[in-house]
């Protein structure tokens, strides 16, 4: 059934983070990279333009990084707290980039549910929360 | 950046992403040649950060400077970190990530390519 054989206690302090956990890891960190780098260079040379845009994209980074860790950590209550806030986050700032755009005069990593990214910043969280289901099953 | 550089970075890094997907789906782990190939891709990355520097300081401004140069940093830092994640993880989903960090390489070049080519200054 499992398609990790390897001994099964000492993968505990990994269970996050191994099978499918590991996709999930590297998709967190490519995002964790991008989200970070992008508000990074925004708030550091153009606050004024758009702050909430920029803030918002450097609250995206943050999560980011902290669900990386978190899955990575295997600190589950972690990051089903970054990745919840992750959905509300990305459901949140798409719904408004269109009923609001004013707000967000540059798009964030969330504006338009992510279409940026491809629409993976609405589907991580998704896979995410699946995941943590399905781990927390594996475990018990 | 050079053009066909950039463009032959591209093409390598997808068709290693998909070999590497399809890999994964034949359940198939990381081995030492597929690590060798993310080796083989890095040089090439760093070449084209090496040439993008020298025509940086020879007075070449893209778009978005600052911007650019994360960009040119970043495309160093994803097949390493790819291949870290793969490595520990000897599973067809440790091929997964592998194929994620290729997947990204064409992304991070693409967009450096738009502000490299937008202005000219």
């Amino acid at each position: 059934m499992s398609d990790t054989a390897a001994a099964p206690a000492a993968s505990k302090s990994r269970e996050l983070a191994s099978g499918p956990g590991r996709a999930l890891v590297a998709v967190y960190a490519v995002f964790t990279l991008a989200a970070g780098a992008r508000s990074g260079v925004q708030l550091a040379l153009r606050f004024d333009d758009a702050p909430v845009a920029y803030l918002l994209s450097a609250l995206a980074a943050v999560i980011y990084l902290l669900a990386t860790v978190a899955l990575w950590s295997s600190k589950r209550s972690v990051a089903l707290g970054a990745i919840a806030v992750e959905l509300v986050g990305v459901l949140g700032v798409g719904l408004f980039s269109f009923l609001d755009p004013d707000l967000f005069p540059e798009p964030t990593v969330w504006s338009h549910f992510g279409s940026g990214y491809g629409y993976v910043p609405v589907l991580l969280p998704i896979l995410g929360l699946l995941w943590l289901r399905k781990a927390a099953a594996r475990v018990s | 950046m050079v053009g066909w550089l950039a463009g032959a970075l591209i093409a390598v890094t997808l068709a290693v992403a998909v070999w590497f997907l399809l890999l994964s789906r034949a359940d198939k782990m990381i081995q030492a040649v597929h690590l060798l190939v993310m080796a083989v891709l890095e040089v090439g990355l760093l070449a084209q950060v090496v040439v993008a520097a020298v025509r940086l300081t020879g007075g070449h401004e893209p778009a978005e400077q600052a911007t650019f140069i994360g960009y040119l940093i970043g495309s160093l830092v994803v097949l390493p970190v790819g291949a870290f994640l793969a490595v520990g993880e000897r599973s067809k989903w440790g091929t997964v990530a592998a194929a994620v960090a290729c997947l990204t390489v064409p992304v991070v070049i693409l967009r450096m390519q738009e502000l490299w080519s937008v202005t000219g200054v």
